[in-house]
């Protein structure tokens, strides 16, 4: 992958920047140009406004991989989750900081910014957000939107509060 | 609109074939199609080709002009046109060859689907599987397209209970299917403990509930309906063929356990033909993992929603089946050329509508079903054929 394919988008990898439609006030992620939910898309045109995820949702799904994508030999077995955010949009993400057997649905998640994977010894190295339990995995659910408890991450990869 | 008929099918074996290239497997299904349909090339209006990923496979692009000139056609310049839709790429080659000829512009065209997969390493193959879901938003995060048919299987589970040994009947099924199919890839029987014991591949799919990677071509002729008699004994009517598209990444569908393509492909293509799912004795459907097995057979209305695992671990759609799924091995054991399943996927039901399935005959099947599906489900290619008596 080209360093510029993967730069261009470290706004929504690393920032989770998704975007609204000021017609119809649905949240995309990532950014779209149009609103597939307004009956007529035109509507929409210019009215998609940036917009933040908190990085807040549970899990709808899950898998543990064991034949890796590339560049992720090195992890296996991994998780991989589909999360519903707070705000309405899905993402697929790896799930950490949590034994594998221990992932449900419906698991409260935070994204938080990890490594990804590198290009080999000499390439490029990819960063973005994975999601980290904000409860115990067999334990009840805090309140959404209750603080992370994640350590040593970045300031500023943490999401920004919704715009 | 004019009525087309599939007049003549050929197919190579789908497997390993390590002495083989791409040019020559091409070609032969090609011109078995040609024998079949007792058409001379002189017939021909144009050629259309269903491949995924020549390009990544075998550092080849352009193959539309390559296949037409080893099949010794490009002294006729006739037009030659290669379609890419990811695993759907063969039946939505042969959607345009159907508009094609339905339009009255060709009289007769062959739609070829081939894909070589085993030049490559099979963790190459792999990639480009994956590459038919979202590169940028699904792939960079990990997710591999087994994954994401895992993520749809664990949710299936998690919505309507589900089983695992469910989701196992499906390779088994496959496998007794692809037993009695001379060109499938596997001819091995396995059984459900087989499956449930293979190595993990994405929780809850293993090594047995994922297709192989085969190389592998199929071909079929097809011309005007009122011409067919002449060609054949036994024309096969194209009652429907029906494409519908849906996001490319998983996570943008409103719920991951409906191909909404398929619900609407199917609901168009019944429409169109004046049918239902109950008039259907033989379907071809995408079991590449044996989740979208169970996901489509809801979604095409055989089923009602969550009922697939059960109802398929009843044995209803052995053979004889209401309908009979998959009798050619499906894509589990006949084997998974991208680009050749669709069309591959069509050449057995005609043999099926034509009594011409040997071992693996559906007695009395009239009209079949095929469907093909790209990515997690971002393109749903529909067709029904019956037999014109």
């Amino acid at each position: 992958m080209s360093i510029a394919r993967f730069w261009r988008e470290t706004p929504r990898r690393y920032n989770l920047g998704g975007s609204k439609c000021t017609n119809c006030s649905t949240v995309y992620f990532p950014p779209r140009a149009v609103c597939p939910e307004c009956t007529h898309h035109r509507q929409s045109i210019e009215k998609m406004v940036p917009f933040q995820l908190s990085g807040d949702g549970e899990v709808l799904s899950f898998t543990v991989v064991h034949d890796p994508a590339q560049g992720f030999e090195m992890q296996v077995p991994y998780v991989v989750a589909l999360v519903e955010t707070v705000e309405g949009p899905i993402l697929t993400g790896q799930v950490v900081d949590v034994d594998p057997p221990e992932v449900r649905i419906g698991l409260q998640v935070h994204a938080t910014f990890r490594k990804l994977r590198e290009e080999g010894k000499a390439g490029v190295i990819h960063y973005g957000y994975k999601f980290a339990p904000t409860e115990e995995p067999s334990g009840p659910s805090p309140p959404r939107g209750s603080p992370a408890p994640i350590p040593a991450e970045p300031p500023s990869a943490q999401p920004r509060a919704p715009a | 609109m004019r009525d087309v008929a599939v007049l003549g099918i050929g197919q190579t074996k789908f497997g390993e074939l390590w002495d083989r290239s791409f040019r020559e497997i091409g070609i032969e299904s090609g011109l078995q199609a040609l024998v079949d349909a007792r058409l001379s090339s002189a017939d021909l209006g144009g050629l259309f080709l269903g491949n995924m990923a020549s390009g990544s496979l075998i550092g080849q692009e352009h193959i539309a002009p390559l296949i037409l000139d080893y099949a010794g056609l490009a002294g006729r310049h006739l037009p030659s046109v290669r379609i890419e839709g990811g695993g759907a790429s063969g039946a939505l080659a042969l959607h345009q060859g159907y508009l094609a000829v339905a339009s009255g512009l060709y009289d007769y065209v062959v739609v070829g689907g081939a894909e070589k997969l085993t030049d490559v390493p099979d963790t190459t193959a792999g990639e480009i599987a994956n590459s038919s879901a979202d590169h940028e938003w699904e792939v960079v995060f990990g997710a591999t397209l087994p994954a994401l048919w895992a993520l749809v299987a664990r949710r299936h589970m998690h919505l309507f209970g589900t089983s695992r040994e469910e989701l196992a009947a499906v390779p088994v099924h496959a496998h007794e299917m692809g037993s009695r199919n001379p060109n499938a890839h596997y001819r091995n029987r396995v059984r459900l403990e087989q499956v449930l014991g293979a190595g993990p591949v994405a929780e809850p799919l293993g090594v047995l509930d994922c297709a192989p990677f085969s190389d592998g071509a199929a071909a079929v002729v097809l011309g005007p309906l009122e011409e067919a008699r002449r060609h054949t004994d036994t024309p096969i009517r194209i009652a429907a063929s029906q494409v519908a598209c849906d996001t490319l990444a998983l996570q943008h569908r409103k719920e991951p356990t409906t191909l909404e393509s398929t619900v609407v492909a199917a609901r168009h293509a019944f429409d169109r033909a004046r049918r239902t799912p109950k008039d259907v004795q033989v379907a071809e459907i995408h079991d590449a993992y044996s989740i979208s097995a169970l996901v489509s057979l809801e979604d095409l209305g055989f089923v009602p929603k969550g009922r697939a695992g059960a109802e398929f671990a009843s044995g209803r759609f052995g053979l004889g089946g209401s309908p009979t799924v998959n009798s050619s091995g499906g894509l589990k054991a006949q084997g998974r050329p991208f680009g050749a399943v669709g069309v591959a996927q069509v050449v057995e039901l005609v043999r099926q509508l034509r009594g011409e399935a040997q071992d693996r005959q559906v007695s009395g099947a009239t009209l079949g079903l095929a469907q093909d599906v790209g990515g997690t489900g971002a393109t749903t290619v529909v067709h029904l054929l019956e037999r014109v008596n």
